[in-house]
């Protein structure tokens, strides 16, 4: 029962529309720095781009998807109309106003600063103002979908919450209170500085402050991914859900252990004691578990969807397995991805090991090849799912859609790979260009040139995914029945009410936080003499 | 089961959440807090209370170490925001009536026929800096020190309002304006130096430091051989330094004839 269609596909098309053009300008980036282009006679013109596609990338484009997402489960999973239309879309326009907000500073070159901020740099106020929009947007959503899920159980009482939702309000707490890591960072420290209250900046303070959002977000990008995983394909390719409450505990896992991790980021930073880095790397290594829990449920899902289509065998039941249907395409190159970027993710949060490639190229390729790929490919994924019901128009060209994944995918393993080599090689990050005449690196113009190569592909898919949606708006039309989410091997009847409710974990999630960051966070505030003086970009 | 039921011991979600959750992060707390720190043989603490403050990472000072005695000068200059924030027509007036002295050097508009630097349009913050570097003594010469060390805080800014306030004209023997070297524009990333324009304009301009469009080529390659050879150190945190220490002579050369040559028109108008 999707009855607010134009709300959901305004937030997808803006979702594409702005990851249309950061793909973009990441595609320039990688070439621009690699050896086919020539050196950037302005590096300042190569941050102002990298702070377009990642502020884009991180805050915009997934925000905007979980959101759109998020309206369409809870309209479709709960059978009943959205409460809070007009909030829905106050925050959408709240979003719209703090893009455009943040942009114009970016492009202006004004606030050359990169997505996660890195304080003493300081950019346009507006560019601030204009993130935390967005995220005050984004938490209208938040309240809307608990709103929602209360509504329907006073309707339902002690009735099981539909797993599609119970996770998508897992996500909508997740961000809420990862969120506040970084909004207190451009509230208490940024802000005043860039608005000219203050000259000096607690840089350590902000970037534990920013350690705090930073990998928590990454959890609330992969929710809408995990979803899918659990709530659509199994559906979409035949079979079914295998354990209804595994994918209860992956999810509530997800909000207990996500958050209070985020320190693996600041391994290198002084101002953090060893011993909270060795805490943080340890709760890091347990959020691998509902990971683990998930590729085996999914995988035994997909294979009941095999033996159900009549695979036999200890293998055999893989070739079973509907490979020209989009889903199970973008599953399987969603998990090799995630397999490769998780398995580099458990050297990062490693505190010995990820000193060999913190701050390398390494990183860069990681992130990619879990967002960009593992998690962007589900983003597609979801589109090509929901479309026909936001439209009620059919999408017909599915050799198109593989075409689509398979050069996502490719794309992803070229751009990613040799980007990951070169990090082991030593190449920094964050470099306008590299003087690959010189012996000392020439040997990596090869692997930086594939990467670039890579770069052009992801773009063509990219290209592809966005005329696929936009032909899609004009196709024949045709009813596409009622959106539906895949059904649990046992259905369930009754669900503990841990398992179906989120304030015992929420609790569990808070707490945690105050244990492994309330004490860095309280005496970086309160010690003295820990400001350096800004730095301002483009200032004189 | 109410939701009334959910935070009780009698729940076995409840109890065993939380009791999983408290033991991973108890164990995991005493070997990050004891049992890693004592691990090191290499660091030595003093009682298990010590070894705890120390991975919490409790601030601490230092002993008894005193920072070593500097054998010469350091610039001790600070700038916040408001130091040189909109200057009055009267300052700059006085200004103007101060700069009378500075004018056999610097020339009457702020441009020099004597290869010292031209002020004219220089950055307010460059010109506050060097002359409370001069009156300290982080920065000596000859000609110039003696001026500046009766100056008063408030001369200082007045005068470097001043000459801010000075429109930017050509140099007094402008040359024929010659290409971005690759110092210039690229910097040597493989031996860590930063591209000129970064800093002084051509690409970008940081506080502090001065544009050198039209500035006398003698005058940029001796302060360049001055960093390099550590006469000159009135440079933040050897920026400066560092940077001329790794450039070759002909890098130094390149440099300074290259801004010689720039017309002050193609100073990014930032201010």
């Amino acid at each position: 029962m999707l009855v607010n269609r134009k709300l959901i596909l305004a937030h997808f098309w803006l979702a594409f529309a702005v990851f249309g053009i950061a793909l973009t300008l990441g595609a320039w980036q990688m070439f621009i720095r690699s050896p086919i282009g020539t050196w950037l006679s302005n590096p300042e013109l190569y941050y102002r781009s990298l702070t377009a596609h990642g502020t884009v990338m991180g805050y915009v484009f997934p925000t905007l998807v979980a959101m759109g997402f998020g309206y369409a489960i809870s309209e479709s999973a709960l059978q009943q109309r959205l409460v809070g239309v007009r909030w829905a879309w106050a925050g959408f326009w709240l979003i719209v106003a703090g893009s455009i907000m943040a942009v114009i500073p970016i492009a202006l070159g004004r606030a050359s600063v990169l997505y996660t901020f890195y304080p003493p740099l300081i950019g346009n106020v507006f560019y601030y103002l204009g993130v935390v929009l967005v995220v005050v947007g984004s938490w209208f959503w938040v309240a809307l979908m608990s709103i929602n899920l209360r509504v329907w159980r006073k309707a339902h009482p002690g009735a099981p919450v539909p797993l599609a939702m119970f996770a998508n309000v897992a996500g909508s707490y997740l961000w809420a209170w990862t969120a506040v890591g970084a909004a207190l960072e451009l509230l208490l420290q940024i802000i005043p500085v860039a608005a000219g209250l203050k000259s000096t900046i607690d840089a350590g303070l902000a970037r534990v402050f920013f350690s705090w959002t930073l990998h928590a977000i990454v959890y609330f990008w992969l929710m809408p991914t995990y979803i899918a995983y659990y709530t659509i394909v199994p559906r979409a390719i035949g079979g079914r859900v295998y354990s209804d409450s595994m994918a209860r505990i992956s999810f509530i896992l997800f909000l207990v252990v996500a958050m209070p991790i985020g320190m693996h980021h600041t391994f290198a930073d002084p101002q953090v004691g060893a011993g909270f880095k060795f805490i943080h790397s340890a709760f890091t290594a347990l959020v691998a578990l509902p990971t683990l829990l998930t590729v085996f449920t999914i995988c035994a899902s997909v294979e009941i969807a095999a033996r159900l289509r009549g695979g036999r065998g200890m293998f055999g039941w893989i070739r079973a397995l509907p490979w020209d249907n989009p889903m199970m395409l973008a599953l399987a190159f969603s998990f090799v991805m995630l397999g490769f970027g998780g398995a580099g993710g458990l050297i990062n949060m490693s505190y010995q090991l990820d000193a060999s490639i913190h701050n390398t190229q390494w990183i860069t390729g990681h992130f990619h090849l879990i967002f960009g790929g593992a998690i962007v490919i589900m983003y597609f994924a979801i589109a090509y799912d929901l479309w026909p019901h936001l439209t009620g128009r059919e999408l017909i060209d599915v050799r198109l859609m593989r075409t689509q994944l398979w050069l996502w995918f490719v794309g992803m393993i070229v751009t990613t790979f040799p980007w990951h080599w070169v990090g082991i090689l030593g190449m920094p990050r964050r470099m306008a260009y590299f003087d690959f005449g010189d012996p000392a690196i020439a040997p990596q113009s090869l692997s930086v040139t594939l990467s670039a190569i890579g770069g052009f592909v992801l773009l063509a898919s990219g290209i592809i995914f966005i005329v696929i949606l936009a032909r899609g708006m004009r196709a024949p039309q045709a009813e596409a029945g009622p959106y539906r989410f895949a059904l649990a091997v046992h259905e369930p009847k009754t669900v503990p009410v841990a398992l179906n409710t989120h304030a015992l974990w929420v609790a569990l999630m808070i707490a945690l936080t105050l244990t492994n960051y309330g004490y860095p966070i309280l005496t970086l505030a309160l010690t003295e003499g820990t400001s350096v003086p800004a730095v301002y970009v483009g200032a004189q | 089961m109410s939701t009334r039921d959910l935070f009780t011991f009698s729940n076995p979600h409840f109890t065993r959440g939380v009791g999983i959750t408290a033991a991973i992060l108890i164990v995991t707390a005493i070997a990050g807090f004891i049992v890693l720190p004592f691990a090191q043989p290499w660091v030595q603490f003093a009682n298990v209370w010590d070894a705890i403050c120390s991975a919490a990472g409790v601030p601490q000072r230092a002993a008894s170490v005193t920072a070593p005695e500097q054998a010469k000068r350091l610039s001790g200059v600070v700038l916040t925001s408001n130091t040189l924030s909109r200057p009055s027509q009267e300052a700059i007036g006085r200004g103007a009536t101060l700069a009378q002295r500075c004018a056999i050097c610097h020339g009457p508009t702020g441009i020099s026929r004597a290869d010292s630097p031209n002020l004219a349009g220089q950055y307010a913050a460059v010109i506050y800096k060097e002359l409370h570097d001069f009156r300290s003594g982080a920065r000596t010469n000859a000609v110039m020190s003696p001026f500046a060390v009766n100056l008063t805080d408030q001369e200082i800014a007045d005068l470097s309002n001043y000459y801010a306030y000075l429109p930017r004209l050509p140099a007094y023997h402008p040359t024929p304006q010659l290409p971005k070297p690759s110092i210039v524009i690229y910097g040597a990333p493989m031996r860590g130096i930063a591209p000129c324009g970064a800093c002084h304009g051509s690409l970008d301009n940081k506080t502090g430091s001065p544009w050198l469009e039209g500035q006398s080529e003698a005058y940029m390659k001796a302060q360049l051989q001055a960093f390099a050879s550590g006469e000159r150190r009135n440079d933040i945190s050897q920026q400066m330094r560092n940077i001329a220490r790794a450039m070759t002579p002909q890098e130094i050369e390149q440099a300074a004839a290259y801004y010689a040559s720039q017309p002050p028109d193609v100073v990014k108008a930032v201010d």
